[in-house]
């Protein structure tokens, strides 16, 4: 790899990294809080890739023998590999693979495992009550529903198909990137929306008390008895 | 250009419109969901790994160009046993991640620094900093042990490393990647110049333990490691396995091992002492940076340790 070619890759590499910070589309792969450091890495690489083009543009009548960093007269297989950096500026350019959804849901258990005793504050104000799935979860199975009884409750995520092959609710709970992400999962009675999986629908209704086993990790799937609910558009922050 | 069979930009060019052309085929072909999981976790390895590499780069090119030789040499012990424990506490107050504390060794052993020294920091930097004890700290609410247990077996490990590497290691094994002569060249320009060199050599290594770690993420069952958690000693091996295989960022380990909750916790600590030493895309980044030989050895060798004292922590505390 020459410094003409190592200045392209890191001026498309940089640049896809910009682009996706610089839009809501590296949320669908990282926390809200790496987007400062994502675009000063971006813009440091777009600086490192201009200052290769000034010198590559300055030295070019020179001596040739002078360009000794190309790497490939040595043998190296390190600077070759770094073609490789093109795959991830692709990767984020042209595709920009959508957010973890249902296809995880059914290969990754539940994030409800293991048992806690756990006394939750009563349900903030408003009717109905707005949580996560993942406060939800944890107020059904820790605390076994306690401050969630006779309240009407409103959840958001996407469909997808459960071990009993019936629509549930879910979402992915991030750490720090996808590649850490595990699903919460609830289960859905009474008015089930029937739609494709990775739909995504605000639910309205009440905690039932019924918990199914995730086969894949033994954990808890607590359920919610839906009263209605309405398809919406995926949230630019996919991830709870 | 005369040397280069092919333009290798003119290749390039052309494969970018090529694919901006076919984009939407492209799209079709990628439809599959499972295919579609492993694009979102590669970019996303990728996307995190990012500012911790140019982190990690631009520091090792200030090492490279503003640190003199001879700062290295008073900030340090001499005796290299001792340096290593100091370059152990050094690693404690750098917050990063892994990405980046490889090519800060490599630059730190060009400039002089005793290589068991640098090893020590290398494993030690990502291990135990602030970020990553309050995160285990978070992770881990009714196990407050969990942290000083975390903190003391990396810290461990990294220290018995470097002194391992003093006794039985050899310089040969290390063999660094040739870089342009820096010492000529203004300032600037040397600074820009070793930034591109590492950006390339532990970049491309970084974009294929990130191809491993996605196909890992999407290949292994996990109901598989469900029937692993009932065995006690079969356990710690597992979950420090899946912490080689997977390949997460030291500071979200805490979580994933924290959701792992069917294993015990001395084997879910050998997951967080294993995980930010030894893991796929740390041992390809190893190789571009240090070489072949040096990474068959080292990485062996640093996985058995950090099992062994990890278990045997957890053994004592548990």
């Amino acid at each position: 790899m020459n410094r003409q070619a190592q200045a392209v890759v890191m001026l498309l590499f940089g640049g896809a990294i910009l682009r996706a910070s610089w839009t809501d589309v590296y949320l669908r792969y990282v926390k809200h809080g790496l987007r400062p450091f994502l675009i000063a890495a971006g813009l440091l690489l777009v600086a490192a890739a201009v200052m290769a083009l000034r010198d590559e543009l300055r030295d070019r009548p020179a001596d040739p023998s002078e360009r000794d960093d190309d790497g490939h007269r040595h043998g190296h297989s390190g600077p070759k590999l770094g073609w490789l950096l093109v795959l991830p500026a692709l990767g984020l350019l042209m595709i920009a693979p959508p957010a973890l959804g249902a296809d995880t849901v059914a290969r990754t258990g539940s994030m409800l495992n293991g048992t806690k005793e756990i006394a939750y504050s009563p349900l903030p104000p408003g009717d109905p009550a707005k949580l996560t799935l993942l406060e939800f979860g944890y107020r059904a199975v820790y605390d076994s529903g306690r401050t969630l009884r006779d309240r009407q409750i409103q959840l958001t995520g996407f469909i997808a198909t459960g071990p009993d092959g019936q629509p549930m609710l879910a979402r992915i709970i991030l750490a720090c990137c996808a590649a850490d992400g595990v699903p919460i999962k609830i289960g859905l009675r009474g008015d089930v929306p029937r739609l494709p999986p990775d739909t995504w629908v605000q639910v309205q209704g009440r905690w039932v008390a019924h918990t199914a086993k995730d086969p894949v990790n033994e954990s808890d799937i607590p359920y919610l008895e839906v009263d209605t609910w309405q398809r919406i558009r995926p949230p630019a922050e996919q991830y709870e | 250009m005369k040397d280069e069979p092919i333009d290798s930009v003119g290749v390039l060019l052309s494969v970018l419109i090529l694919v901006a052309v076919l984009h939407r085929q492209i799209g079709h072909l990628l439809a599959d969901p499972r295919l579609q999981t492993w694009l979102t976790v590669f970019v996303s390895v990728m996307v995190q790994a990012v500012p911790f590499l140019v982190f990690g780069v631009v520091l090792s090119a200030v090492i490279a160009v503003f640190v003199p030789r001879s700062f290295w040499a008073r900030a340090l012990p001499r005796h290299p046993a001792l340096a290593v424990p100091v370059a152990g506490v050094a690693g404690v107050v750098l917050p990063g991640c892994e990405c980046g504390s490889v090519p800060i060794a490599g630059s730190l052993i060009r400039r002089g620094v005793t290589p068991a020294a640098a090893l020590t920091f290398l494993l030690a930097a990502p291990a135990i900093n602030p970020i990553v004890l309050t995160a285990t700290a978070v992770a881990f609410p009714k196990n407050p042990e969990m942290v000083a247990a975390r903190g003391g077996a990396s810290l461990a490990v990294a220290v018995l490393m470097g002194w391992l590497w003093l006794r039985l290691g050899h310089a040969e094994w290390i063999r660094l990647p040739h870089r342009p002569h820096l010492d000529g060249l203004p300032r600037m320009e040397a600074f820009w110049s070793a930034c591109r060199h590492d950006v390339f050599h532990a970049g491309g290594f970084l974009v294929l333990g990130a191809m491993a770690a996605a196909t890992i993420n999407v290949a292994v069952p996990q109901s598989f490691l469900h029937h692993l958690a009932g065995q006690p000693a079969l356990s710690v091996l597992a979950l420090a396995t899946l912490a080689v295989l997977l390949s997460i960022c030291s500071e979200a380990d805490a979580f994933v091992a924290a959701s792992l909750s069917q294993f015990s916790l001395t084997a879910r600590l050998a997951f967080l002492v294993v995980g930010p030493m030894v893991d796929l895309k740390l041992i390809s980044m190893q190789t571009g940076i240090f070489g072949r030989r040096f990474a068959a050895r080292f990485a062996p060798a640093t996985f058995a340790l950090a099992v062994l004292v990890a278990a045997a922590l957890g053994t004592v505390i548990w």
